[in-house]
């Protein structure tokens, strides 16, 4: 079904999630640097698509703790299911985004 | 698990890694709790459950002991094991529920299951923003055992109940307290300061309303617990449930509670 709304209200919806919307890019810096700092990790040893599993050496306990540094830093809720299969730093910030 | 009496406060202290798993000899150290608590209780009017362990306050039952010994016997000898084992935590828990004092649950991280289930038995539960609440029992072909659907519907709208049972999703500390779950939320590390604050806040109340008032609001759902066993029983000779618990043993996954 298509959704209907007036080119106005178009307007300004996108002007209002421009403005207070981090891209996804901000999006990816600020969990990369919140992981590096959170797991000890040189900021400069990890990129968007690496395995953060594998990078930051992180078990299952530890996955948990980071969604929920995740989810108080960018104050959204992400249930386990839509990360489950997700290990690259890229992906995630897409999860991340498509919920601020 | 230890425990200590100190100005009318006493604190049982879970300390059992990797994450406080609740197996047999788990139970028989809640049982010796019980069965000192009326004691206890006599010069006491607060009791603080909290964990000592980093990764968190409870992750719930110990399926890799409920697995492995499931795994030894005939399956209606291991129903039978299991019923048994879920009558006695039950009377510990409702023994801790009906408990005359306060109660508080001063949690942090992992708090899934059945240690979700010790946590909902208390009055309050104070949670460090790092605490994790979870219900994962439907991965396994299960319901929560420890009476956790009697006392969410107790304290929760049944929306909540439903959405954390049936999708099996964990929720963090704020949503947990968004939901009525939680009373405060505090800093990593706080929630045992803040739970002893507000013990000792309790200690200046009169003890006969204090537990007047929490008999008035907090009735125990007993008829519901002893529905619970039945159809976690029930559910329990499903092969499924088999399939479960030996998937979560074997896995490796990172998140080894999503099916």
């Amino acid at each position: 079904m298509r959704n209907l709304i007036c080119p106005e209200s178009e307007r300004l919806y996108q002007s209002s999630k421009s403005e207070d919307m981090p891209t996804q890019e901000q999006t990816l810096e600020e969990i990369l640097n919140l992981a590096a700092k959170h797991f000890k990790v040189g900021r400069d040893k990890l990129t968007p698509d690496d395995d953060f599993f594998k990078t930051l050496g992180i078990d299952s306990l530890q996955a948990l703790d980071l969604l929920t540094r995740l989810e108080n830093h960018f104050h959204v809720e992400l249930p386990d299911y839509e990360l489950q299969g997700v290990s690259d730093f890229r992906t995630l910030a897409g999860r991340i985004q498509a919920r601020l | 698990m230890s425990w200590v009496l100190n100005d009318g406060v006493i604190e049982l202290a879970l300390h059992r890694s990797p994450c406080n798993e609740i197996g047999l000899l788990a139970l028989e150290e809640l049982e010796r709790f019980s069965g000192a608590l009326d004691a206890l209780a006599r010069d006491a009017h607060a009791l603080i459950v909290h964990s000592t362990l980093r990764s968190g306050f409870c992750a719930g039952a110990d399926l890799r002991e409920l697995y492995f010994r499931s795994q030894e016997m005939e399956k209606a000898r291991a129903v039978e094991g299991v019923r048994d084992f879920l009558e006695r935590i039950h009377r510990v828990l409702n023994n801790i529920d009906a408990a005359p004092l306060t109660t508080i649950a001063a949690v942090h991280g992992v708090t899934f299951g059945g240690g979700f289930e010790l946590a909902l038995v208390c009055d309050l539960i104070i949670a460090d923003k790092m605490a994790r609440f979870c219900f994962p029992e439907l991965r396994l072909g299960l319901i929560p055992g420890f009476g956790g659907i009697p006392r969410l519907k107790r304290d929760l709208g049944n929306g909540v109940v439903r959405d954390l049972v049936l999708t099996g999703r964990s929720l963090n500390a704020t949503k947990a307290q968004a939901v009525g779950l939680v009373s405060q939320v505090v800093g990593e590390g706080e929630a045992l300061r803040l739970a002893q604050a507000t013990a000792a806040q309790l200690g200046k109340f009169d003890r006969r309303a204090a537990i007047a008032a929490k008999k008035f609001i907090k009735p125990i759902p007993y008829h519901e617990l002893t529905q619970e066993i039945d159809l976690f029983c029930q559910l329990f000779t499903e092969p499924s449930v088999e399939k479960g618990l030996r998937k979560f043993v074997e896995s490796t996954d990172a998140q080894p509670y999503l099916p």
